[in-house]
């Protein structure tokens, strides 16, 4: 028999308290001063560490990371980065100033073009791009954060965290850190004497520190129904007539976009009229879009968990605690770990939009010289194979797909773009730019967002693809191409495979569908600016500055 | 700018009305003036456009709208800035009903 290893079994609690000495013996409690800030990040990080710095697509921990880039890149460097989102300058910052070299993470949105530079310089290593959920796994896998800078609202003396509205990351990323020896820190916006709520306990938070300013937050899901388009009706017209009403779909996550705000308004006015409240849309899983207010007024939505919220919707959702998840307190919880898993598990349909597609519906955001990543939208717009629960709307599907005996469901997965977007871009192509991506960035796959065999159906201006129907591959390219409008791929179908397809109901026009599409007009939307949804919201959504042009 | 002309066979509107206008000239938008034209099974574009290069793409997207709606003995103006094939669609279906006396 082998003796055992001679080894400590405690490594990570001895670099935890070496860590927490250094910060002691500076004479640092667990309130640290503002102008400070750096001395601590310098004390408690060290070179190599695996340091998740939060931030989504709304909250940021902005601060900490702004004062994380200041470092010394002499007393911290080579930084494994674990993250959700790349957004703020400083995030690229910690790589160009030679801090970090070496990134997880899921979206980077405004600075995919920095990042792709850095990439083909090699001074930043991309460990992998994932969906959010995937990230968060990963956590408490084989990506453990030694160290995590987070956002909260509001901290008490003994270090207890409000987290407001935007709960979002935070709970995944503190559970991770504070139970496998690392080390936490909280930017908070206020000091309180006594918390609306505890989010976070005390001891699992080791400082923190109250941030110069609030932290950033984006109103990323605010679309003014003033800018959606008549084409943009029409297609939610064929998507609600043909996909929400025919499969019955009450459980669903809509994607961010005009697309699918405009299929939110018509809500209480073109589905109302077709008989379909109480029937679809009733369970969600979304963030606090303003333009779902109509749909809740009217009592379509009995409930919407959120990943986050919304900037300006905190009173409103305050105000219809029945609808939304709310604490004791009044203010939401939202939380994207688990709204990605009722996005996964719980949703029958997911209906989002992409900027390409290609013949066999994978899709993609990547375009050459950015790295975009994919945040929600690969788990969301994924058949999860582990479901067991039936719903109609599933098991239509599955037998859509797999016969009268199927033996499992099927997710609805749909993607509603226009065939153009703006300045002519068709997006539908032979090839995604994903592949050339590949190649210019050395990666082992190409960034596809979501793959055409999740894919369940197109809409487009020119009618719906189905490609559950669909029984062989060649028939699955005529359908898309049967959809693709006058895009190239589009006029270079097999018309007689189309109308053949046509005729089989796996493609369907408006008019197939009994809709004259010159009834799509904007004046259908139950909303046409950001002052109607004020209007019916009675007052309490409060639009950023930015929306507000009356 | 760009200014193309198309001829496309139609089968013969069956009701025109005065002259009709549709949509505006703004981005992404085009504005149609449909008028009675003097070959009753046959439909006169005259486009002007802010786009250039795309000849072919209005040819399929003109020929599309002219065989699947009668819209012979009709001289159709557009002024187009830069609207997609899907607007352009929507537009004409909209100003051919027009032109018609506005029947939906």
């Amino acid at each position: 028999m082998n003796a055992p290893l001679p080894r400590d079994w405690d490594i990570l609690r001895q670099s935890r308290g070496r860590r927490l000495e250094r910060a002691a013996s500076l004479g640092f409690g667990k309130e640290i001063p503002v102008d400070r800030i750096i001395d601590l990040l310098e004390a408690v990080i060290q070179p190599g560490d695996r340091v998740c710095l939060e931030g989504n697509n709304q909250k940021q921990a902005d601060f900490l990371s702004e004062s994380l880039a200041d470092c010394s890149p002499e007393r911290i460097n080579h930084l494994s980065m674990v993250q959700s989102v790349l957004a703020l300058p400083s995030h690229v910052d910690l790589f160009e100033r030679g801090l970090a070299n070496r990134l997880d993470f899921s979206f980077s949105g405004p600075q995919g073009a920095r990042l792709a530079k850095l990439v083909q310089e090699q001074r930043i290593e991309i460990g992998a791009i994932h969906t959010y959920l995937e990230l968060f796994g990963r956590y408490f896998m084989d990506l453990t954060p030694n160290v995590a800078l987070i956002a909260a609202q509001a901290a008490d003396a003994e270090g207890n965290l409000y987290l407001g509205p935007n709960t979002e990351d935070t709970p995944a990323i503190v559970e991770a850190t504070a139970f496998k020896g690392g080390i936490v820190i909280a930017q908070v916006n206020e000091r309180l004497d006594k918390l609306p709520r505890v989010d976070v306990p005390a001891d699992w938070v080791d400082f923190t520190v109250l941030a110069p300013k609030p932290n950033y937050i984006e109103p990323l899901f605010t679309r003014d129904p003033a800018q959606i388009t008549e084409v943009q009706v029409l297609m939610a017209m064929m998507a609600i007539k043909g996909i929400y009403a025919e499969y019955g779909v009450t459980r669903l996550n809509h994607g961010i976009g005009f697309d699918t705000a405009a299929i939110e308004l018509l809500l209480p006015t073109y589905a109302a009229d077709l008989g379909l409240k109480g029937k679809i849309c009733t369970h969600w899983a979304l963030n606090p879009h303003p333009t779902l207010i109509p749909a809740i007024e009217s009592g379509f939505v009995e409930s919407v968990h959120c990943f986050g919220s919304e900037v300006g919707m905190d009173a409103y959702i305050s105000a219809r605690s029945d609808i939304f998840f709310t604490g004791a307190d009044g203010s939401m919880r939202s939380n994207r770990a688990f709204s990605q898993t009722a996005g996964l598990y719980a949703c029958d349909m997911f209906i989002g939009s992409t900027l390409q597609m290609d013949m066999a519906g994978n899709s993609s955001t990547a375009t050459l010289g950015r790295i975009a990543g994919f945040g929600g939208a690969p788990n969301m717009g994924s058949d999860p194979h582990g479901r067991r629960h039936a719903s109609p709307a599933w098991l239509k599907a599955g037998r859509e797909a797999y016969g009268a005996n199927a033996i499992r469901g099927r997710k609805l997965v749909v993607q509603m773009v226009e065939t153009f977007r703006e300045h002519m871009a068709p997006v539908f192509v032979e090839e995604l730019d994903a592949w050339k991506l590949q190649k210019s960035m050395g990666a082992e796959l190409p960034p596809i967002m979501i793959y055409g065999d999740d894919v369940s159906h197109i809409v487009t201006e020119e009618g719906i693809a189905n490609l559950l129907l669909c029984r062989s591959p060649e028939e699955r390219e005529q359908a898309i191409r049967g959809v693709a409008g006058f895009t190239p791929v589009g006029m270079a179908r097999d018309k007689a495979m189309v109308e053949n397809l046509r005729d089989r109901g796996i493609i369907r026009r408006a008019e197939d569908l009994g809709i004259d599409p010159r009834t799509a007009t904007r004046d259908l939307l139950a909303a046409r600016s950001v002052k109607d949804l004020v209007r019916w919201s009675g007052g309490l959504y409060a639009p950023p500055s930015r929306f507000r042009n009356w | 700018m760009e200014t193309l002309d198309f001829r496309f066979d139609s089968k013969p509107v069956p009701r025109a009305a005065d002259p009709a206008l549709c949509g505006v000239v703004g981005s992404g938008n085009l504005e149609i003036l449909v008028k009675p034209g003097i070959e009753p099974e046959a439909c006169r574009v005259r486009i002007k456009t802010s786009a250039r290069g795309f000849g072919d793409t209005w040819r399929a997207v003109l020929d599309s709208f002219a065989t699947s709606h009668p819209a012979g003995g009709t001289v159709i103006a557009i002024n187009d800035m830069g609207a997609t094939p899907a607007v352009v669609t929507l537009r004409l279906a909209q100003a051919l009903a027009e032109y018609q006396g506005g029947a939906l």
